[in-house]
């Protein structure tokens, strides 16, 4: 048995990989889910119009950070509901045009709202000891939840969840097709044979783009029939952001094949960039809770922008005008990512032009 | 010879370990080039080379290689060379669509070729539930279908039956009669003997070239036959064992009863044995 164990070792300490993802593993899943995962909203973005918004504003608990106040212009509550749609910021509160303030919160960011809502509750039956100016201002307010009035939970995970799919079949799938090619042996025979670079590369990564096109139909298809899920916005928009992160997923799944011998080193890299996609990405718990030193993680990982698309788009009807700054850092991202993925896969594909 | 493929002073270095130094092996159309060598000897590298799935190092100092456009090359890789999760017949088919050769010709080709190996009863099977030699007939097969001006077999017989070697052999008999220049790899010294052309390689260095017949007449002295290891230290430098007996090179020998003609085998272990023995700066390497 010993000499059992010490080989098991040894070999253990020969696979670097599996090495670094019991060591990296532990620490990283203990920084996220000590720090980052968090359904606690301590940070509620919110903006103010209409007349005396500045004292309501001034009157709100200290959670409720004011964004943006009224410029003046168009009509205050439009103006309003345009910043919720397009995302600056979860809660608005509109004076005005009814007798007591207008609350509006926005259903998709879920548990924002739902902390926001607890607020004014809370506040309405006294249950909190404020002062009573605080309570006077908010005593007669109404409350709207947009876009999500039932507050449901697969209203936002549906959405999401179309992302997480995509990851899995554009990353983790298509980097076994390219490693198993290799693995085989026969990666060398295709670099022999009458077909350029591009061809092997196109010709690998389409399946796996029909694939993932194919699923998300299906799943925005079901969260639409049975879950209900509104699909408010422009499938353009849509389908220019899924296409946008369907050309990162993808060419991040050929990089991870490139630099990896064999089909369990592929999946074992595939999923160390799955797994953060998924706590981080503002798909499980609110961006807002994330501490801030984990946080700009989640601003680097492509999952993150392509929630807040998918969110906007579906949920909000958000017009693409908003989103350019997503849709930005994907095409920017996929481009690098593609383009690093082309160069490693020339380098074996035409040993005598990459050298 | 007319339009010999091949390599011409091709040098191959993986980091600081020399594969190739300054190798040259010619392939000339409508004959069997074997390269033969133990492990490690460099041949898989010198066959990459030559098929194009390696570049020489050092760019033009690494040497030449003379090679037709990609379309004409027929490659076995020392992997399995075909898709495990493909039937014989749909790995034979994309072989034949990336070639482009026209379903007219392919056809009969690969009828001819699958009932020649015995694999035409197998066409709906997946290459991966094939036994070792009938993956390595579909593989030489699919290489061979478009019918290329050059091709290069890795080990094509490594492993694999007697029976299913001789069919390898009739595949490869039958490229070289269609006109094909073959390259090909072996460890077996009977398959090397009965190819045109043989380059013996050693550690990425060539020790003999030429035809099976020149190699064995450029053995010098004589070999000797013993029953035993021989007592002489400087002589079991010399020796080596075959079938059960032993057999000592004699440098300066002269023919006499006991000794034997030496064949393909002989002269490749009389090779070996002078560029080990030149290694070591010791007598009889320059004999």
């Amino acid at each position: 048995m010993r000499a059992m164990i010490v080989k098991e070792f040894r070999q253990l300490r020969r696979d670097r990989r599996t090495l670094a993802m019991m060591i990296v593993m532990p620490v990283l899943l203990l920084v996220i889910l000590g720090y980052a995962a968090s359904f606690d909203v301590s940070d509620i973005p919110t903006v103010v119009a209409g007349p005396g918004a500045a004292a309501a504003a001034q009157a709100l608990p200290k959670s409720f950070k004011v964004a943006a106040t009224y410029p003046g212009g168009a009509s205050p509550a439009a103006w309003a509901q345009n910043q919720l749609r397009d995302g600056h910021a979860a809660v608005a509160i509109v004076t005005g045009s009814a007798p007591g303030p207008t609350v509006l919160i926005d259903g998709s960011q879920l548990f924002t709202a739902q902390a926001a809502l607890r607020q004014f509750v809370a506040e309405r039956s006294g249950q909190v000891g404020t002062t009573a100016s605080v309570s006077a201002a908010i005593a007669d307010v109404t409350t709207h939840i947009l876009y999500n009035p039932e507050l449901k939970t697969s209203y936002i995970m549906i959405p999401g969840l179309a992302g997480v799919i995509l990851v899995f079949v554009g990353t983790v799938i298509t980097s076994l097709g390219v490693v198993r090619e290799r693995q085989a042996g026969t990666l060398e025979q295709l670099a022999v044979m009458p077909l350029r670079p591009a061809d092997v590369f196109l010709g690998k990564i389409v399946p796996y783009f029909v694939v993932a096109v194919a699923d998300l139909v299906i799943v925005l298809a079901v969260g639409v029939a049975v879950f209900g899920v509104p699909f408010r916005g422009s499938l353009a928009v849509f389908g220019l952001g899924a296409l946008l992160f369907v050309f990162v997923t993808l060419g991040l799944g050929v990089l991870i094949s490139s630099v990896s011998q064999t089909q369990g080193q592929a999946i074992q890299l595939a999923v160390m960039t799955l797994l953060p996609q998924v706590l981080l990405s503002g798909l499980i718990f609110p961006l807002t809770s994330i501490v801030a030193g984990v946080r700009w993680i989640a601003y680097l990982l492509p999952l993150t922008y392509f929630t807040e698309i998918s969110r906007g788009v579906m949920l909000r009807a958000q017009p693409i005008g908003s989103l350019w700054a997503p849709f930005a850092y994907l095409a920017l991202l996929g481009t690098a990512v593609t383009g690093l993925a082309i160069w490693r896969f020339r380098a074996f594909l035409a040993p005598g032009a990459a050298r | 010879m007319t339009a010999a493929w091949g390599a011409e002073a091709v040098s191959v270095s993986f980091g600081a370990r020399r594969a190739l130094d300054q190798v040259t092996v010619g392939a000339p159309p409508g004959q069997v080039t074997a390269v033969v060598g133990g492990d490690g000897a460099g041949k898989t590298t010198l066959l990459r080379c030559v098929a194009g799935a390696l570049a020489p190092s050092g760019g033009p100092a690494g040497g030449r290689v003379r090679r037709p456009a990609a379309g004409r090359i027929g490659y076995l890789p020392p992997g399995p060379g075909v898709y495990d999760d493909l039937t014989v017949a749909e790995n034979l088919r994309f072989r034949s669509a990336v070639y482009r050769v026209p379903e007219a010709a392919a056809g009969p080709l690969t009828g001819e070729y699958l009932e020649r190996t015995g694999l035409a009863a197998v066409r709906d099977r997946l290459a991966g539930q094939l036994s070792g030699g009938m993956r390595r007939k579909l593989a030489v097969i699919a290489a061979m279908l478009p019918g290329p001006e050059l091709l290069v077999l890795d080990e094509p017989t490594t492993g694999v039956d007697p029976v299913s070697r001789a069919d390898l052999w009739w595949l490869i008999a039958r490229a070289a009669a269609d006109g094909a220049a073959v390259l090909m790899s072996t460890t077996y010294l009977d398959e090397a003997a009965r190819a045109a052309h043989v380059l013996v390689l050693d550690a990425g260095r060539p020790l003999a070239a030429g035809t099976p017949a020149e190699i064995v007449a450029a053995v010098p002295g004589t070999i000797a036959v013993r029953p035993g290891p021989p007592a002489d230290a400087d002589e079991r430098r010399r020796a080596w064992r075959r079938a059960g007996t032993w057999r000592v090179w004699q440098p300066d020998g002269v023919p006499a009863a006991g000794s034997v003609r030496p064949d393909l085998q002989d002269a490749v272990c009389v090779a070996a044995l002078r560029a080990e023995l030149e290694r070591a700066g010791l007598a009889g390497a320059h004999a």
